[in-house]
């Protein structure tokens, strides 16, 4: 069987700092990702970041991917294995890996740390025809178009003004694809109002207490109805708004993807600002078990610029856990602790911060 | 909500098939998932668990971290027998 030091579990920003992270320490470390080629959501990401230069304010998502990745590669410790998915963590600290388009090849691999860093999914909405060709997941949206250079539809009506709604709504609106509406439920626009604002002047009207109801066509998406809903998120009655359409965009949120996490027996808490269930972590990202680590989304729904500062901070208190050494590492810490602290130093981080405080273990002072 | 929406797209199950198990007294999401197949597809639930979730915790008039969740166990995604018997392991 194979063996390493740690096996990070996906290859997006919070795995791929996490990596170079302890590499850069000595740890051995195996990298598994799903994807054909590293990079997570980021790859698909044309926009550009905000916050500071330690986190790649002004650049675009694609070429943060890439810096990473070029990192990865020069490091000699570090084993990578792509297009394969963990689909199990078993007893003795083994996770099997499946890999392949055709899912032909097994790989065990026994890891003495274990970061994961698996993201989120996409949430989805029951309505009327969600079944119909031509609905689709902003991230759907985002590698159609973004990364194979696929237009998703003509008419676009995109669901959830949170920053994903926004952000795909422009690149839709750059590659010449008229978007409709954009819905929200909630009273409010949920991402920040620069990419909302953006957005108005082009013409595109915000609905905010606003959800998609039904949807209708023969064999894809050719109207949409949306309505006014109340602050229970119940659709209030003859406020129905009819939208010709063919695509329908869901950015209604993500979930953290757990399943690793509970098969190992880490300690869950569903903690609705992060986004659902997420594992308890101290603020080493260290989970309730003792060679388990998180990182990134599936740690709570947040940016790439965070997962990037988390998973440097797993990689980190991961490879020192298993003896290796850095001279400052107690300033290291306290350092990358103090550039998320201020990352999130701002309004839209406030649900965040409250969601992160419910999932803490408080370490004892070494 | 009505009957004819899918709620879980991998194994084709409505929102009809969902409330009438939740009528019969089947509250929790094992025993949906084992009545109804929702959550037992391709994705594993990942797609419909949250609105599952949801719609019990409305139904039963609970938190939604009162709704028992189902076991995870390995594989999180469909592995073909032929694959974990036949070991390629390197």
């Amino acid at each position: 069987m194979r063996e390493t030091d740690i096996a990070i579990i996906g290859g997006g920003p919070a795995g791929l700092s996490a990596a170079i992270y302890a590499a850069s320490l000595g740890a051995k470390i195996t990298l598994i990702d799903d994807g054909l080629e590293l990079g997570g959501q980021l790859i698909k990401q044309t926009h550009k970041f905000f916050g500071s230069e330690a986190q790649f304010a002004g650049i675009r998502g694609i070429e943060i991917a890439k810096k990473l990745i070029q990192e990865i590669e020069r490091c000699k410790n570090i084993e990578l294995i792509t297009n394969a998915t963990v689909t199990g963590y078993y007893e003795d600290e083994v996770i099997t890996i499946i890999q392949g388009a055709d899912g032909n090849i097994m790989k065990k691999l026994k890891a003495q740390r274990i970061i994961v860093a698996t993201g989120a999914s996409e949430n989805m909405l029951p309505f009327i025809n969600n079944d119909l060709p031509g609905v689709y997941g902003a991230g759907a949206v985002q590698t159609l178009m973004n990364l194979y250079g696929v237009v998703p539809g003509n008419n676009v009506l995109m669901v959830g003004a949170g920053n994903i709604g926004l952000i795909v709504s422009y690149q839709l609106l750059q590659a010449g694809i008229k978007v409709e509406a954009i819905v929200e439920a909630l009273p409010k626009i949920g991402g920040y109002l620069v990419h909302a604002s953006k957005i108005r002047r082009l013409g595109v009207p915000i609905y905010t207490s606003h959800s998609l109801k039904e949807v209708y066509g023969t064999d894809w998406v050719e109207k949409a109805v949306i309505s006014k809903v109340n602050k229970n998120f119940e659709f209030i009655p003859e406020t129905e708004k009819e939208l010709e359409v063919d695509t329908i965009c869901l950015a209604v949120g993500l979930s953290p993807l757990s399943d690793l996490l509970w098969q190992a027996g880490c300690q869950m808490k569903y903690i609705v600002e992060l986004g659902g269930y997420v594992a308890l972590r101290d603020d080493h990202m260290k989970s309730s078990l003792d060679n388990i680590y998180i990182a990134g989304d599936v740690a709570g729904i947040e940016e790439a610029s965070s997962a990037m500062l988390e998973g440097k901070i797993a990689g980190l208190n991961a490879a020192v856990s298993l003896g290796y050494r850095v001279d400052n590492f107690l300033e290291l810490n306290i350092n990358l602790r103090k550039e998320l602290k201020e990352l999130r130093a701002n309004p839209l981080s406030e649900k965040v911060k409250i969601g992160l405080e419910k999932a803490l273990i408080k370490r004892e002072v070494d | 909500m009505k009957d004819e929406t899918i709620i879980c797209r991998c194994e084709d199950v409505t929102w009809g098939e969902i409330r009438q198990a939740l009528e019969k007294g089947y509250t929790t999401l094992n025993e949906i998932k084992r009545i109804t197949r929702a959550g037992m597809g391709r994705c594993q639930g990942k797609t419909c668990q949250s609105i599952l979730l949801r719609e019990i915790a409305k139904y039963c008039n609970k938190k939604i971290e009162e709704v028992d969740v189902t076991t995870f166990r390995p594989p999180t995604k469909p592995v073909k027998l032929g694959t974990l018997a036949g070991d390629n392991d390197d």
